[in-house]
């Protein structure tokens, strides 16, 4: 207890200092806090009464869980949750050092936490979750996770010291298949209903999945199918139960199918007290995170911000905007953050945009990426390096159009900078990446 | 433009062996053999199905070691077709795990020894560490830029032509200075990028025997737009030269 409260207050006081050092590194009071006490976390954590519920995958983690803190908090919860997106460890005890009084104790009733894939393990080791939501497994940031198969086997790990309930995304055979190796018996499925499929784009990067040795089994009335109608709204079917129509304030398929996620794990959680009134309103007061669809008013004309970070994730924001008659500028950067590997870019097709071209490529690689468009026979009228002068063409020579920009993590940020100089925009917090 | 003939390309093991943009390697010489003027066949080989009858370009990519164990059999199977194909002047680009495959053998990290087909006269060696980052080669079609992600150290036996000399990156081992292989018009590279869309040197160079082999008549080329790939390359060259 005594070395607990040490290490809050050493964690307390790193987290000052580097605030009057006007310092932003939010997991740098985590690390003080957990040199002092390695079990902090854990020794904080688990006496929620609620547990903890981990989010995890490579798509869609930030969007997903604010959705599930949002509802569960809407059923009258406390909820802790590392909203920073500085999702691992000494972030989790960061963002928890702005909360805990010096007991240790932790006013909330459940925490939801965005947990990185490749630091689930590390955390997991620490503390173990009681609810695990898993995503998707699809290829980013090369560099750090090398193989697929890894990614998923660090899931498969998370989910096997997962002590209550795990939810599973039905649609992706990489996820699917690890109830086969889980203890618990409380599994549950996620995706879109197979009733549906018609409706819905193919998700996954066929050239990396392999033959099926496990299909899902059929769905329960505990399992949550998603039906989009159409690029807003949508419902999602638990058994007989329809939950919606929900609109949300993010606009495509892959803020539904994370909706559809939260509320699946949502009902985990709340059992009996789950109710889908509540929940769908929750969702519809929900805000973009920061890059994730977030639209600004420019001079009057909605500019989309889309965050793209791999295949699998361009891929569906394709499928959501592609032939929309929106002019269109994508930005490439390749620093460490974006993958340093541009290759990725071709495993994504961009025919949906060869009807109406694109107006500007920007970033280190744009020649890249026009070169990507070239063979796929897509026009693209001006290619401009550098950020900003992109953007101010695009706002001059497009003026009053709808337009929307694909960008890379870094690119993003930039960009989200420059467009909050010149439009007076709030402060953002810098979301995962 | 009437077509000058039609020139089939066989991808080998496109689920399995296909990473890292692999893919753009058929796509960009699907699209160049079209725009000079050729039709092109696009055939998917896949492991236990008849090899093609007819075949004038082979391409191959990278895996993960579980892509890697699914296509070794099937590999064995048509390995005496391919490397008859080989000798006989097809052209062929094999890449990262295919690569590897193309070499004599492959001793994994654990210590397991996989047979290759041996058409390159190279051995594989895995390592703990992985070989990540920009590349710039010399080679003899110019310079050539991509980006390397492999575990394995490739060692060339003495009589083996590299593909390129490296003057950014680890390349075959990391210490030889060498990247690649080639023999006949078999090319092995490390080069994902992917490689041939910003080098359309290699990509013609590619073509060319695959036109002879299909036509029976010399490569006749179009002027093509190569504006795009070669600020790509030469800025990228430039920034990695840089570093
Ligand atoms: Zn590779």
């Amino acid at each position: 207890m005594l070395r607990t409260m040490a290490a809050i207050v050493a964690g307390k006081t790193a987290r000052l200092a580097a605030r009057r050092r006007g310092g932003g590194g939010s997991a740098f009071p985590g690390l003080v806090a957990e040199r002092v006490d390695p079990k902090i976390l854990a020794k904080t954590l688990s006496r929620l009464p609620d547990g903890i519920v981990v989010v995890s995958g490579t798509n869609g983690k930030t969007t997903t869980t604010r959705m599930l803190a949002a509802i569960i908090a809407a059923h009258g919860k406390k909820v802790f949750t590392n909203p920073t997106g500085s999702n691992f460890t000494r972030g989790v005890i960061s963002s928890m050092l702005t909360e805990v009084p010096l007991s240790g104790r932790l006013n909330a009733d459940i925490a939801v936490l965005e947990l990185d894939e490749g630091h689930a393990l590390q955390f997991a080791k620490v503390v173990a979750p009681t609810y695990a939501l898993l995503l998707n497994v699809a290829r980013d940031q090369l560099d750090r996770f090398a193989e697929i198969d890894t990614t998923a086997k660090l899931l498969a790990t998370l989910a096997s010291q997962t002590t209550r309930c795990i939810v599973l995304n039905r649609d992706d055979p990489f996820v699917a298949r690890i109830a086969l190796s889980v203890e618990t018996d409380d599994v549950r499925y996620f995706g879109t209903d197979p009733l549906a499929a018609d409706r819905v784009p193919s998700l996954h990067e066929a050239d990396v999945r392999f033959e099926d040795d496990f299909t899902p089994p059929q769905p329960t009335p505990r399992d949550g199918l998603l039906h989009p109608h159409d690029s807003r709204s949508f419902s999602v079917r638990f058994g007989e139960q329809i939950l919606g129509d929900v609109t949300l304030q993010q606009r495509g398929l892959a803020a539904m199918i994370n909706a559809t996620a939260a509320v699946t794990m949502a009902k985990a959680v709340l059992g009996g007290d789950f109710h889908k009134g509540i929940a769908a309103a929750a969702l519809r007061e929900v805000t973009p995170p920061f890059g994730r669809g977030e639209v600004i008013d420019a001079n009057g004309a909605p500019l989309e911000l889309v965050l793209v970070k791999n295949p699998a994730g361009f891929t569906v924001a394709l499928d959501t905007y592609g032939d929309e008659p929106v002019t269109t500028m994508i930005a490439i950067n390749d620093d460490y953050a974006d993958g340093q590997d541009v290759s990725w870019l071709y495993d994504v097709s961009f025919e949906s945009l060869r009807a109406n071209g694109v107006a500007l490529t920007s970033g280190v690689r744009a020649y890249d990426m026009a070169l990507r468009l070239d063979y796929d026979d897509v026009a693209v009228d001006t290619i401009e390096l550098d950020l900003d002068a992109a953007l101010e063409r695009l706002l001059t020579a497009y003026a009053g159009r709808p337009t929307r920009i694909f960008c890379t993590y870094t690119a993003m940020m930039a960009l989200r900078r420059t467009l909050a100089a010149r439009f007076d925009l709030p402060d953002f917090g810098e979301d995962g990446a | 433009m009437t077509s000058k003939g039609t020139i089939t390309l066989v991808h080998l093991y496109p689920r399995e062996m296909s990473i890292y943009g692999d893919l753009g390697n058929t796509r960009c010489l699907a699209a160049r053999i079209r725009r000079h003027g050729y039709d092109c066949v696009v055939h998917d080989h896949h492991p236990g199905m008849p090899f093609p009858e007819t075949a004038h370009l082979l391409l191959g990519g990278g895996g993960q070691d579980s892509g890697q164990s699914r296509v070794e059999e099937d590999l064995l199977a048509i390995g005496d077709r391919l490397r008859g194909l080989a000798a006989d002047g097809t052209p062929m680009l094999m890449i990262c795990g295919m690569y590897q495959m193309f070499g004599h053998t492959f001793l994994t990290h654990e210590g397991v020894e996989v047979d290759g087909l041996g058409i390159l006269d190279v051995t594989t060696r895995g390592q703990s560490t992985r070989m990540i980052g920009g590349v710039v080669l010399d080679t003899e079609f110019g310079p050539v830029v991509g980006f390397e992600n492999h575990s394995g150290a490739t060692v060339l036996s003495p009589g083996q032509r590299p593909f390129g000399t490296v003057r950014v990156g680890h390349g075959n081992d990391g210490v030889s200075g060498t990247e690649g292989a080639r023999t006949h018009h078999v090319i092995g590279s490390y080069l994902h990028g992917p490689l041939l869309p910003a080098n359309p040197a290699v990509t013609d160079a590619l073509i060319a025997p695959a036109v002879e082999l299909a036509t029976g008549r010399p490569f006749e080329p179009e002027d093509t737009d190569d504006r795009l790939a070669d600020e790509a390359r030469t800025r990228q060259i430039a920034r990695l030269l840089a570093t």
